[in-house]
């Protein structure tokens, strides 16, 4: 069946279980992807994929909802029996309606969709590339973490209301992992990931050039000292922690209580006045980008932090009407529907007076902590009370020299790190996340080994 | 062909699919492959979230889908679908085929035909009869969500459950065939305790395996009262100094940090990868001798228990660890295939569209004969680690731990809670550093991911002493 086939199928079967109203998202995905192992195929993998989330509202107004990857006839009336049989346990406290933006058009990007390339070229182009890689520097030992992917799908939003949309996409994606190891030394290992509509959109040199000087600079390796230190912020690892704390911007999670931000926070002064964020799904470097969210609601650019405050939170359908706004596109498709960022973008806002422009991550020659990448964000991460305690990969810039610094953690506050934010460089770059230019922080805790 | 008539053209589950199966593998064969398996599931999922005094979100979800993985040598197709007809079979075994380029490969293995099933499913049926109502559910989170609101510092309460019903038939061309019923429930509490600039949160995780009786059975007001000391002790908390410290991990989810840090290591995907340090270290010490570490997929009703695994096999008792000697790999068919080392019945993933990887079960630290008190007594300055919470490892062994609820050791006493503290290390060179364990063993639900997805495991421990360890603090 396809997307209008559905729609019709479920409408025909809603109206003999007296269903009036209801709303459904599904997606319908090809993907393709090969792994290899000393330049032997490794796993090959396809898969077809299929799934349908329905929501119907029951005559007292409550929303059930069911899942299922069986789009059959008789799987679209189970699912809609079983929605049915949720919603006598809808939630009583928060209704959920339409989003009233469902039936507004959308902005759909230029048609970037590529054709698949196959499993043989995907495999010969990542065979090609662990080669390069491996004789990129004699210490690569290995590239144990590698994979090429392509994804070609098709969302779907439609609603009883006549509300209807979807598009399709294609999405390709490289990583490699590289392992160095040299006598006497601990292995080291550092990687990139590269994004494209399409196989050939992805510069797989350029990923082979950053996975192989990655490890190679993580080569030189010293513990640091417990200490606090000046901290350089690259663009990822900067978007890592936005991210990480993105609830203090979710109206949902203001609702939850589990966001450090409250009803009343609009305006809040949280950074400096140089800085802004924004949530721009629809930036022309996303390539993840969606024009609709899980409830049917255009996605759009909406400004986070304006000149150093809290400007908007990212909103539900449900979440909007109860803090008396518009939904912003950023919702899932659930139950209780979720709320998420889709694309950060931080920049340097116009009021930058009080930065210290001298702090530059390619000039400057006194002691500070380059932050490349964090990890274990699940573990390390505590949103609702708003500390962190990371792992990270980076390099420690004193007396001239760069030295790697191994198996160390950045711990503080999110609040705290906002609050001294000293320089936002003025280039920004784009990561597979958003988009951010180098952002300084004074005075975080670094646990080393030392 | 075994069977001249093919009796449907589409699996169903509850039916037997002998001749469909056997159609497919053959065709397999026929086409060139060295080995055909096919795994197929039929899954029935309900969750239920309650927050303060409501219910907020009844989520039930189903669908079905197939995997099928062709071995060609060493290397191996894999091809998902949700389409169980004959024809969308045949037509993922074709695409596996073709994306392994051996169409047309002259050498044929036998298939002899499928065995007869193993059906471990027969006793399992009645499960879906017997789990708790959505009505029963719901009432009992909220009695429990209830129960955590002791005082008005609670801002946030919830609980959560789910359960998932998966229907398994399993097939492959060493004749394997298979079917079973897995249950798996979980419950969850969770809250938040804020006092003026103060915040601490308090969560705690319960589950079974294959027990449908096991959720009424749960006592909510123990567990309600423990998430609610944890948080209230944590609330006013000063952060941990960080530094090198000897600590006691707690038994339970302290089990963790083996899992993470070292169970990863014992599994065949490492050496395969080439990321184990202890990859040519069989029979050699890489613990300390008080160390003796266990994987099994058999202790009743745990999380991490199975009848059968993903790939056929039923579950053995591995002693990864024995006295601080490394014994076994943790292994699957592919890991067999590639690293020698046998299969344990750990053959694992997440559901169809995975392929199975070789991944643990219960997996634990045996207990030693140490009360907790001794641990604690030993240490004049260190760390307690009551809860753990979640944590990583990277490509390299480095682990990274965040410590959910903390309290300084001085002098052997246990004194102030202390938060933000994270346990950093390398497994080789913590492992020997367990010098003590305690006689206190037990095991806590989890679950993992990893390479084929996230699957329901057991971590334990009793008390353990690490005699250093890094603590990262503020």
């Amino acid at each position: 069946m396809n997307s209008r086939e559905i729609t019709t199928q479920i409408s025909r079967a809603a109206d003999i279980l007296n269903l009036k109203k209801w709303d459904y998202g599904a997606s319908f995905s090809n993907d393709y992807s090969v792994q290899v192992d000393k330049g032997e195929a490794k796993q090959l993998k396809a898969s077809q994929k299929q799934i349908l989330t329905l929501r119907v509202w029951n005559e007292s107004n409550l929303v059930g909802i069911t899942t299922t990857s069986d789009i059959s006839e008789s799987g679209i009336k189970k699912a809609l029996n079983q929605a049915n049989i949720a919603s006598d346990f809808g939630n009583k406290n928060e209704r959920t309606e339409f989003s009233p933006l469902a039936k507004d058009p959308i902005v759909v990007k230029d048609a970037k969709k590529r054709n698949p390339v196959g499993i043989k070229k995907l495999l010969t182009l990542l065979r090609e590339a662990e080669v390069k890689l491996l004789e990129s520097h004699e210490s690569i030992k290995s590239v144990p973490y590698n994979g090429l992917s392509e994804s070609f799908y098709e969302r779907v939003y439609a609603n009883s209301d006549g509300a209807f949309r979807s598009y399709t996409k294609s999405q390709a994606a490289l990583y490699l992992y590289a392992r160095a190891e040299e006598k006497n030394k601990k292995p080291r290992s550092s990687g990139s990931v590269k994004l494209g509509y399409g196989v050939e959109d992805i510069d797989i040199e350029s990923c082979i050039k950053d996975a192989s000087n990655k490890t190679i600079s993580h080569l030189n390796y010293s513990s640091i000292k417990t200490d606090k230190y000046l901290i350089c912020f690259s663009p990822e690892s900067f978007l890592t922690i936005i991210n990480a704390f993105s609830s203090m911007f979710n109206a949902r999670s203001i609702l939850d209580g589990v966001s450090l931000s409250n009803k009343n926070s609009i305006g809040e002064k949280l950074t400096t006045e140089a800085l802004n964020i924004y949530d721009d799904g629809l930036h022309e470097k996303n390539v993840s980008s969606s024009p609709f969210d899980g409830e049917g609601t255009p996605t759009k650019k909406l400004c986070l932090i304006k000149k150093g405050r809290i400007a908007n939170f990212i909103h539900s359908e449900s979440t909007a009407r109860i803090f008396k706004t518009t939904p912003t596109g950023h919702a899932g498709l659930g139950s209780k529907v979720s709320v998420t960022p889709d694309w950060i973008v931080v920049e340097k806002s116009d009021e930058n007076y009080d930065l210290k422009t001298l702090l530059d991550h390619s000039t400057y020659e006194g002691e500070f902590v380059y932050i490349e990448e964090l990890n274990a964000i699940h573990a390390g991460v505590r949103a609702s009370q708003g500390s962190f305690s990371l792992p990270f990969d980076g390099w420690l810039y004193k007396n001239g020299k760069k030295i790697s610094i191994d198996s160390a953690t950045v711990a503080g506050d999110i609040k705290y790190l906002l609050k001294n934010i000293v320089n936002i460089e003025s280039i920004q770059e784009v990561t597979t996340s958003g988009i951010s230019p180098h952002i300084w922080v004074d005075e975080l805790s670094i646990t080393g080994d030392a | 062909m075994l069977s001249s008539q093919i009796k449907s053209n589409e699996i169903v589950f509850g039916s037997c699919n002998k001749d469909l199966l056997e159609e497919i593998i053959f065709y397999g064969i026929g086409l060139g492959a060295d080995f055909v398996e096919i795994f197929i599931e039929n899954t029935d999922n309900t969750s239920v979230l309650a927050e303060d005094d409501f219910i907020t979100s009844v989520s039930p979800s189903f669908g079905r889908g197939a995997g099928i993985r062709i071995f060609k040598e060493k290397k191996d197709g894999f091809v998902s679908t949700n389409d169980l007809t004959k024809h969308g079979l045949m037509r993922s075994v074709s695409q596996a085929i073709e994306m392994l380029d051996i169409m047309g490969n002259k050498k044929r293995e036998v298939f002899n035909g499928l065995k007869k099933n193993r059906d471990y499913s027969l006793s399992k049926k009645k499960w879906i009869n017997e789990v708790p109502s959505i009505h029963e559910i719901s009432e009992k989170l909220l009695v429990s969500t209830k129960s955590l609101k002791k005082n008005n510092k609670i801002i946030t309460r919830k609980g959560s459950y789910s359960r998932n019903l998966q229907e398994v038939i399993i097939a492959s061309s060493d004749g394997t065939y298979v079917s079973d019923i897995r249950l798996h429930q979980t419950v969850g509490l969770n809250v938040i305790a804020s006092d003026a600039q103060y915040r601490s949160s308090g969560s705690r995780r319960f589950g079974s395996s294959g027990m449908p009786n096991e959720f009424r059975l749960w006592d909510h007001e123990k567990a309600a009262n423990d998430v609610f000391e944890s948080s209230m002790n944590m609330l006013y908390a000063d952060y941990v100094d960080a530094g090198q410290m000897p600590v006691v991990l707690s038994n339970k989810f302290g089990g963790v940090i083996f899992h993470e840090a070292c169970g990863h290591l014992l599994e065949t995907t490492q050496i395969e990868r080439g990321t184990t340090p202890f990859e040519n270290k069989l029979n050699e010490k890489i613990a300390h001798e008080s160390v003796t570490a266990i994987d099994e997929g058999i202790s009743e009703g745990s999380f991490g228990s199975l009848s059968v695994d993903d790939e056929g096999m039923e579950p053995e008792k591995s002693v990864l660890i024995k006295d601080g000697i490394l014994k076994k790999f943790i292994s699957d068919r592919a890991g067999e295939l590639r690293t020698g080392h046998k299969r344990t019945g750990s053959g694992r993933r997440q559901n169809y569209s995975f392929a199975a990887a070789s991944r643990m079960r219960n997996t634990y630290i045996a207990q030693g004969e140490h009360s907790k008190e001794d641990l604690i007594n030993s240490i004049s300055d260190g760390l307690y680690c009551k809860s753990m919470g979640g944590g990583s490892v990277g490509a390299t062994g480095q682990f990274n731990f965040a410590v959910e609820e903390g309290y300084l050791i001085k002098n052997g006493k246990l004194t102030t809670p202390v938060k933000g503290a994270t346990l950093i290390g390398e497994a080789k060179e913590v492992m020997p550093k367990i010098s003590m364990c305690g006689n206190d063993l037990e095991l806590a639900p989890g679950f993992c991911g990893s390479i084929s997805g996230s699957v329901n495991v057991t971590v334990g421990q009793p008390h353990i002493k690490v005699d250093s360890i890094t603590v990262g603090g503020r």
